[in-house]
């Protein structure tokens, strides 16, 4: 059996987890068993049924109120114990750091073997190989995974889900919960609303210092409003307070793999490349023809931002 | 307060990646190895607690002996002695089992590492070796702070943060802004030199094993449009490359 640990926010399966789920379905089929999705927290049974069009064939849903709250050590506890119960032998997830922290203690109780940022389907010719993203997209590595219980880590776009029709059902699971899971105590959540999450977002407009300081971001966050897409930005930026921590990318930040990204006052630095450079295409918007970034880039404009970024806009909001 | 601090020593950030032998190993020549940027914050911020509340300091590395200026390194900033488990670093699993091992030993009221290695970016090891030891873990964590038994944290959750509190022991990845990075002084680095430094062998056995590296593809030239036209670049994003 493949499980899939899935993330939900607000209510319904995240987008990245439905990507996850269609990846376990095909290794399901690979392996000639079916695909199991194991939800956690508040959510909706008709919400979770979609598991099915993605390939899914049944969701196991623990909604126990003290599930409520996203806790790493109450889910993990969750996750292995449906391991046990599916008698799973491959658990998928996608890569996000609450996964991370989940998966990781699921592996520690299970003794599983456990990769990230896997890259695409499994070879199943020769054991069990994966090829993984490493040291932030530079490279690539084939990692033989043995181990009984294998957890795999996918990274955005590792598949291109097609979706179906059919239906999953939802099976409400309940494991014991013990206290000693909980001695954990969530004061506050500050947390943007409304905003386009950043690792799952599809279109990415990002600022580095070239956007001169928060007071001048409005271009961009136009820019971004009119293509739908999330903002981010480069470390100085983070660190100067210009803009929220979350929103860091790069080798000591975020790693996005969006289909587009769009550097607007960056220059390119080794360590940001890191965390964008899986981005499927990348634009670059800086005043100086030499910024390093114009050779990781797809499209360039050697031009100002504050000019070039309202003409960008308009062009968006005129072309919908 | 005991306290672990977990470093893993790793290709310098500027570092081109290539590899040898087929393929099969990561070309060392010319790579300048640190300590891991973000076992870097967890090692700042286990100075500053030190400093602050007293404590000792024990660096631990699982990795080969070409590790170990890395570990004076991190002697020569403020932590008090140090051990080495003596294998290569291949598989989170079982790097995560030997950091178990030497934690059980040790009875650290804190173990501290970054929230990943900057070669896998995996960021599982923290919660395995927390499950291991059937104690808390979180990562990635960002602001720390320690009152008698209990720790006071900041966490980064998607789209924001989350304030938590948590009786010690505790296993925590860090991040920025934790702390800042620190410089070794002159005499830091003279006790550094003096300092116990223990060589222990590996138990258990790796899970996963790397058969071949690889590199991406190169990028294709960069299409350049002429400020004066910025908006054809809407264009060809929606007919050429399809991604609008
Ligand atoms: C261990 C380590 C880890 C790091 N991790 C990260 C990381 O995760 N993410 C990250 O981003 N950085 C990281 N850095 C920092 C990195 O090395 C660079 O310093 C940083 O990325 C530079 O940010 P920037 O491009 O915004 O600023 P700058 O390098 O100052 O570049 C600003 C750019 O804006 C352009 N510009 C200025 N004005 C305009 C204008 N009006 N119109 C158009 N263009 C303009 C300039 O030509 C320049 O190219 C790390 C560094 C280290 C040592």
């Amino acid at each position: 059996m493949i499980l899939i640990f899935t993330e939900v926010a607000d209510g319904a399966i995240k987008k990245s987890s439905l990507e996850a789920i269609y990846y376990g379905s095909k290794v399901a089929e690979m392996m000639q068993t079916s695909a199991v999705a194991l939800a956690i927290g508040n959510a909706d049974a008709t919400e979770l049924a979609k598991a099915g069009n993605f390939g899914a064939t049944k969701v196991l849903h623990a909604n126990d109120t003290k599930l409520a709250n996203a806790n790493s050590m109450a889910y993990a506890n969750v996750l292995a114990e449906a391991v046990k119960n599916v008698g799973a032998k491959v658990v998928i997830t996608a890569k996000s750091s609450f996964a991370d922290a989940v998966t990781a203690r699921a592996a520690g109780a299970l003794k599983a073997a456990i990769v990230g940022n896997v890259t695409e389907l499994p070879n199943l010719s020769n054991g069990f190989q994966v090829q993984v993203s490493i040291f932030t997209g530079k490279a690539f590595a084939d990692v033989n995974v043995d181990g009984d219980i294998k957890i795999l880590a996918i990274k955005k776009n590792a598949v291109a889900p097609i979706e179906s029709s059919n239906s999953a059902n939802v099976e409400i699971f309940s494991p014991a919960l013990s206290d000693n899971l909980f001695t954990a105590k969530v004061t506050e959540t500050i947390k943007a609303t409304g905003t386009i999450s950043l690792p799952e977002a599809d279109l990415v407009v990002s600022g580095g210092r070239g956007m001169k300081g928060p007071e001048s971001w409005q271009p961009l966050l136009d820019l971004a409003d009119a293509l739908g897409a999330a903002t981010a930005c480069s470390k100085p930026v983070s660190d100067l307070d210009w803009r929220p921590h979350h929103e860091h990318v790069g080798q000591t930040g975020v790693k996005v793999s969006p289909n587009l990204y769009i550097a607007c006052g960056i220059s390119g630095a080794i360590q940001h490349l890191a965390g964008v450079n899986s981005s499927k295409v990348i634009v670059v918007i800086n005043k100086d023809p030499e910024a390093p970034f114009f050779k990781a880039a797809d499209y360039g404009i050697v031009g100002d931002v504050f000019d070039v970024l309202p003409k960008l806009t308009k062009a968006v909001l005129a072309s919908k | 307060m005991k306290i672990l601090v977990c470093i893993s020593s790793v290709p310098d950030t500027t570092s081109k990646i290539s590899f040898t032998d087929g393929d099969t190993k990561l070309n060392k020549a010319g790579v300048t190895y640190i300590i891991g940027p973000y076992d870097d914050y967890a090692l700042a911020r286990a100075v500053e607690l030190k400093e602050q509340l007293g404590a000792t300091i024990t660096v631990l590395n699982v990795g080969g002996a070409d590790a170990e200026p890395q570990i004076r390194k991190a002697l020569a900033i403020g932590a008090d002695d140090a051990i080495r488990v003596d294998i290569e670093p291949t598989d989170s699993f079982f790097v995560a089992e030997q950091i178990a091992a030497v934690a059980k030993e040790g009875n650290y009221d804190l173990i501290l590492m970054g929230r990943e290695t900057s070669d896998y970016n995996s960021g599982v090891v923290h919660g395995i070796v927390g499950e291991l030891l059937g104690i808390p873990s979180f990562s990635p964590v960002m602001q720390l702070d320690v009152t008698g038994n209990e720790a006071s944290m900041t966490r980064e959750i998607e789209g924001g943060k989350e304030k938590l509190t948590a009786p010690l022991p505790l296993v925590l990845g860090c991040q920025e802004p934790i702390a800042e990075w620190k410089i070794p002084n002159m005499r830091g680095i003279m006790t550094a030199r003096t300092k116990p430094l223990k060589v222990i062998p590996a138990a258990g056995l790796a899970l996963t094993n790397t058969e071949k590296y690889s590199l991406p593809a190169p990028k294709g030239a960069c299409k350049m449009i002429p400020a004066e036209e910025a908006e054809k670049l809407i264009e060809l994003l929606k007919t050429e490359a399809k991604v609008l």
